[in-house]
């Protein structure tokens, strides 16, 4: 939609500009919290240990580490037998056959049973928190309010529907405060050792949530470029450094082109996924590259570059995290860091998000009440896009003739993450980030998911990690 | 339609009987056959502990998992409820802790324990060209993962578009040959379409199915009656503004403030199938022409192709 907008050159109204923060700033606070409790959790959290748990003792540790609303004996009793009736049906569901009793697994029952009572928790939250994007955008997922040169909801922009939004914004904020942010330090603390695990080099943001009409200086979540793990060196993005290269993928082509210049002709035929083959094509995702440099997108990268650019929400909140955990600012990149910084920023977003909410009221009650500005569709334009969605970078680029749209192209946060080589060979990010990640038990390779998860990576359509025939291959990875 | 089909329907004609009217009886006895029901926990028991909690396996396809997180938007019965005390969710790639290796032997260990006992629901669509190279899990394609796994199932729920009729993977000009689940296996699946469909209706099929032991009543396109029996339009809070031809033609216009009819900026409705505007979304908290956006049909076969550009007027 940015991208439409972009080309026919509307500016769109404070109101409509307000909404879509507010709906993104939701996506931000429901998506990091499932991300965290029912995506990655698992990798940390042993449910079959929580039934050894003691519940008193349970509740003395929540008590200790959080301010949750919910808890004490009793509550931890009954949560624990839940779980123990389901693992004593034998039908374990979605938890057969995992890694239970992996000796990477490294906490208590105690913390164990808490951190399974708050996934279950978290269940409920965010099925409460999608309530927000139905209320400006008719339903979740895939809300529909988002017009060329604004919102449609202007029904909803009223008193009641409003507050119903603050207050469940307020409410989601709550658990990520009270919860979600002390499950995420108490349960680091014990893995503190991969906060040298899961590094990368280069980092891209191209921020978000605009606070006025001027991008990126108003942009709240910044836009930079951080080269080579230089904090206090964030530069600026420049747009058009961005390509994305198919020399490793089953596209026709092997050139690497700026989006505007795009193309995506898939392969015609059976690819089988072979990386002997002569012409050494991989995968269905292309390879995206900032000034031909492979770049992280996602939390950690726009948190560094919040960070090193002295972020005043931002970074008064990685000092805090730091701290708790005792360990040096270089922790940060690793996949410890990572996740974190996932916390950290849903925090930051979450708490902005009753101000602005107070502003669209305000604005309102200012009587202005526009959504939607008008434009004509120019016979011949190109607009980008450049939003920073939950999982990371993500730009739009629309090319437009005869008033229809000529090309069309998006690179993902994904395809940033875990894109094959480019035409140099150069790894994605988290190639690299595996490089080195000690592996207890190679048959069960829990630590390996631990930093694939780390990405919130969304690529069921592209995987392609382990090859099933050579344990050798991967074994030799794995030193 | 080759010859002998057409030689069929001209002689049912002559005994009076349209096309339509015998394609309709062979859904009701589809729908009213019943399905395997042994697996179904005694009524009383469904919502209280069955001893034995009906296993689901799960398939993800040709989608983007936006049914999944429809799912797990349900409220009453919770998705912690229908996980942990309702049914047994044997293979689901999102929500199972296992993977690799493990995920897979537990998906052929599921099919195996509970063959003809299962319910299969699949979200996306089946790449059919070049053997289905074009969508695989585990080096598996899409196809024969179908092959293999809905035909022992005790019947095959198609969550969302892209199961039932192809939807977006489908759409043109679908160079890996994406085709729903029914028109692949050439079987009869229950669709809950939309994109993604309301879990309400999912659950509501799935509730039907374990307290009457069988799947609900649906219609030509194998969608449940009790929530896709009439159009948008037909039960729209904005209709009255239809009938006194007030309409919405510029988004941000006083006409949109007022909440007039979305017909002339592209609203679908007319020719969608679904109880949005009575059930609404997320716990009937809006749905898209509340939120002063038009519907884009996504219940219906091939929306992507046959209702684009959107905001045109049908």
């Amino acid at each position: 939609m940015r991208a439409v907008d972009n080309a026919v050159g509307v500016t769109i109204p404070k109101n409509a500009r307000l909404v879509r923060n507010l709906m993104h700033g939701a996506q931000y606070q429901h998506d990091h919290v499932v991300h965290f409790y029912h995506l990655h959790a698992l990798d940390w959290v042993d449910v079959v240990s929580a039934t050894k748990a003691d519940p008193a003792k349970t509740a003395a540790l929540q008590d200790n580490v959080s301010n949750a609303p919910f808890g004490g004996t009793n509550y931890f009793k009954n949560v624990q037998q839940r779980l123990k009736t389901f693992v004593e049906s034998g039908q374990l569901g979605p938890f057969a056959n995992a890694y239970w009793g992996h000796p990477a697994y490294k906490l208590p029952p105690e913390a164990n049973l808490m951190a399974t009572a708050h996934y279950i928790e978290a269940l409920r939250l965010q099925a409460k928190a999608a309530r927000m994007h139905a209320i400006f955008g008719g339903k979740n997922p895939h809300p529909q309010f988002l017009v060329t040169g604004g919102v449609s909801c202007v029904g909803d922009l009223t008193a009641h529907r409003i507050a119903e939004f603050l207050y469940i914004t307020k409410e989601t904020q709550d658990f990520i405060k009270n919860v979600y942010i002390p499950d995420l330090l108490a349960v680091a603390s014990f893995y503190k050792d991969w906060g040298a695990i899961g590094g990368t080099t280069n980092f891209l943001a191209y921020g978000d949530f605009p606070q006025s009409e001027k991008e990126p200086e108003s942009l709240f979540m910044p836009r930079g470029f951080i080269d080579k793990r230089a904090l206090s060196g964030v530069k600026p993005v420049d747009p058009t450094k961005v390509t994305e290269h198919v020399a490793r993928s089953w596209y026709e082509g092997s050139a690497a082109k700026h989006p505007y210049q795009g193309e995506t002709k898939p392969y015609q035929g059976d690819p089988k996924y072979d990386t002997e083959s002569k012409d050494g094509r991989y995968s269905w995702l292309k390879a995206p590259r900032y000034d031909g440099q492979p770049c992280e997108v996602g939390p950690l990268a726009r948190v560094l570059v919040a960070y090193g650019l002295g972020h005043k929400q931002i970074a008064p909140v990685v000092d805090m995290v730091v701290n708790k955990l005792g360990v040096n600012a270089d922790a940060l990149f690793s996949t410890l860091g990572r996740t974190a910084a996932r916390g950290i920023e849903t925090l930051v977003v979450g708490e902005a998000m009753q101000g602005w909410v107070m502003e669209l009221v305000e604005n309102l009650k200012s009587g202005d009440t526009k959504t939607c500005a008008s434009y004509e569709m120019p016979n011949k334009a190109q607009g980008v896009g450049l939003n920073d969605v939950p999982r990371g970078a993500l730009g739009h680029w629309v090319v437009v003739e005869n008033k229809k749209i000529k090309n069309y192209q998006y690179v993902v946060p994904s395809t940033w993450n875990l894109g094959p080589r480019d035409a140099a060979g150069k790894m994605s990010p988290l190639e690299e980030a595996l490089i080195g990640t000690p592996i207890a038990d190679p048959k069960k390779p829990l630590e390996v998911l631990r930093t694939v998860h780390s990405f919130d990576p969304c690529i069921a359509c592209a995987v392609h990690v382990i090859d099933p025939d050579s344990n050798e291959v991967y074994k030799i990875k794995a030193l | 339609m080759d010859k002998q089909e057409r030689a069929f329907y001209e002689k049912l004609e002559g005994k009076g009987v349209s096309r339509r009217d015998f394609m309709k009886f062979c859904t009701f006895l589809t729908a009213t056959m019943g399905l395997s029901s042994s697996f179904v926990p005694k009524v009383a028991e469904v919502f209280a502990q069955p001893a034995q909690r009906p296993p689901v396996i799960y398939l993800h396809f040709g989608e983007c998992t936006g049914c999944t997180e429809a799912v797990l938007r349900s409220m009453y019965p919770w998705i912690d409820q229908l996980v942990l005390e309702i049914l047994s969710i044997e293979y689901h790639e999102t929500i199972m802790a296992a993977s690799g290796h493990q995920a897979e032997e537990q998906l052929r260990a599921a099919v195996q324990k509970y063959k003809g006992k299962f319910l299969c629901v699949v979200e996306g669509a089946i790449a059919t060209k070049f053997n289905g190279a074009y969508g695989k899990v585990a080096g598996h394609s899409f196809l024969q993962i179908a092959k293999d796994v809905c035909p022992q199932a005790a019947g095959v729920i198609c969550i969302g578009g892209c199961s039932a009729y192809g939807n977006l993977p489908s759409a043109k000009p679908n160079p890996g040959g994406y085709k729903g689940v029914g028109e692949v296996l050439g079987i009869k699946t229950v669709n809950i379409a939309g994109c993604p469909p309301n879990p309400i209706n999912f659950v509501g099929t799935v509730v039907n199915y374990l307290l009457l032991g069988k799947l609900p009543a649906l219609d030509n396109l194998g969608r449940p009656l009790f929530a896709y029996g009439q159009t948008i339009h037909d039960n729209c809070a904005r209709r009255g503004h239809f009938e006194n031809e007030e309409f919405v033609t510029e988004f941000g216009s006083e006409e949109a403030a007022l909440g007039y009819c979305l017909y002339k900026v592209g609203c679908r409705g007319p020719e969608t199938y679904n109880n949005c505007g009575i059930v609404k979304f997320n716990s009937g908290t809006s749905w898209p022409v509340e939120a002063g956006h038009p519907c884009i049909g996504c219940s219906q076969p091939e929306f992507w192709d046959k209702f684009t550009p959107f905001y045109e007027e049908l």
